[in-house]
Order: structure tokens, then C-alpha cells, then sequence
């Protein structure tokens, strides 16, 4: 496999003419580079859903990801409202999103469950008026097998 | 089973012309929320949604869904149609509400 690789997308909030690009484009490196499929599966609905968070409620964000034989690290570092209880945002059906939002099929409440069933470890960081950073790690088959 | 046989069989509408209907059909999805498409629709699968904005065509694209079928003859948006071409993803309309056309689907085989 490659020695690794790394890059940044930018997102722009409300844009949902492009959402979903990035990770659409994450799927299609991590797919150039070999990566076995269950994996790339996972990170493609994590990355996803945290891309889809950045557009529905930031400003503006990045999305880092970097890929080494033993870990896929996707970093989204966005400027939004922030998140007041962390623990809240994390429970299955809690959403914040607004009608038309949820009218479109987002805002059911999923996505940082989702984004937690499927990748080995997530951190979220945030700040009340100032941004979210949420990183999240999916470690690769010789990783997991030892770990 | 091919998505060509589910456009002869269902009588649906082909909205994306050019589309690759030889594509292979494994199975169906009924949904109208994303997050509950992108975390548990399975790949090969045919998508029966009520959504017609172009965010459909990302999470099906993400999936590895075959083709998206509109219900109850939703008009997919311009945009969104456009999208679909250019990630090569056939969008079909049916006159059925997803109740219905889900169980046709079934009764064609899908699972």
C-alpha cells in the first residue's frame, strides 16, 4: 500500500450544491489506495455525515484527512455555533436542525451516532460562538487485528 | 435483476436520459432520511424516496446505489438531475406512493 497521504477540503455552509463532494472524494482516494472496502464504507458515512453537520449548521469548515498504513484521521474544523452539550448532540434523535432542513431528510438526529458506530474513536471539541472541531479515527485491518 | 427490467415492469419513467439501466439491481431501500440511507442501505440496492432535491443524488452516489425511483410522480429538481448525470445515477419516477411500489419491488424478487 501507499505510505500515506494527506489534503484538506473546504466547505461552505449551506452549500448543498456541493455537499457530500468531499467525502465523495475521500471515498474515491481511500478506493485508489487499496483500501479494503468494509473500511472505506465506514469512513464514507462518517465523513459524510460530519461534512453534511458543517454545511447544515457552520458558516463555513475544513475537512483534514490523512491516511497511513495504520490509521484514516479525518479532522472537521468548522466555524459554527457550536455545540452547548456535547452529550445531548450525541443522543440518537436529538437535532437542533431547523424545519427545512429536516424536510429535505437531514436532521433526524443520526448523524453523530452514526459517525460514532462507525469509526473506532471520536473526540469533539467545541466552543459556543466560535466553532466545532469533531476528529475521528478508523484504524486499519493490521491495527485492529493488534490493538 | 437489472434496473431496465424494473422500468419495464413498474412502468417507471426514466428521468436521467442515458443512464446505464443494464446496472444490476441486488436490492431495495425504502427511505426518505439520509442518515438512515447512508448508515443502512446496502450497495446494488434500488432507492425509493420521496426526496427530489440533489442531496439524494450524494448519498447515493456515496452508497453505491444502483438507481433512485421518485414516488407518487415527484419531479426531481433541475439541479438535481444534472447531478445525476454527472455521477451516473439513474433517477426513475413512479406513479405509486413507496407503500405500493415497494411491495411490486418485492414481488419482482428484490429483498
Amino acid at each position: 500500500m501507499n505510505r500515506g497521504t494527506d489534503g484538506v477540503f473546504f466547505l461552505t455552509g449551506k452549500d448543498f450544491t456541493n455537499a457530500g463532494s468531499a467525502s465523495s472524494n475521500l471515498k474515491g482516494i481511500l478506493e485508489k489506495m487499496g483500501i479494503p472496502p468494509e473500511i472505506i464504507r465506514r469512513a464514507s458515512i462518517a465523513a459524510f455525515e460530519a461534512e453534511m453537520n458543517t454545511i447544515i449548521y457552520a458558516v463555513a469548515g475544513m475537512m483534514h484527512y490523512s491516511i497511513t498504513p495504520e490509521v484514516i484521521k479525518v479532522i472537521l474544523q468548522d466555524m459554527g455555533p457550536g455545540i452547548p452539550d456535547i452529550n445531548q448532540a450525541m443522543q440518537e434523535g436529538y437535532s437542533t436542525a431547523p424545519d427545512y432542513i429536516r424536510e429535505m431528510g437531514f436532521g433526524s438526529g443520526m448523524g453523530l451516532p452514526n459517525i460514532k458506530k462507525n469509526a473506532d474513536k471520536l473526540t469533539i471539541t467545541s466552543a459556543v460562538g466560535e466553532g466545532t472541531t469533531l476528529e475521528f479515527l478508523i484504524y486499519l485491518e493490521s491495527v485492529s487485528q493488534t490493538s | 435483476m437489472k434496473l431496465v427490467d424494473l422500468v419495464e415492469h413498474l412502468s417507471l419513467e426514466v428521468k436521467t436520459p442515458g443512464a446505464d439501466l443494464t446496472r444490476e439491481v441486488t436490492g431495495g431501500y425504502v427511505s426518505d432520511m439520509l442518515s438512515d440511507v447512508i448508515a443502512n442501505a446496502k450497495a446494488g440496492s434500488v432507492w425509493v424516496t420521496f426526496q427530489s432535491h440533489l442531496n439524494i443524488v450524494a448519498v447515493a452516489s456515496l452508497k453505491g446505489i444502483s438507481g433512485i425511483i421518485l414516488v407518487k410522480n415527484r419531479v426531481p429538481d433541475e439541479d438535481t438531475l444534472k447531478k445525476a448525470s454527472q455521477e451516473n445515477i439513474p433517477i426513475m419516477t413512479s406513479s405509486l406512493p413507496a407503500f405500493e411500489l415497494a411491495g411490486r419491488l418485492y414481488t419482482l424478487g428484490l429483498r
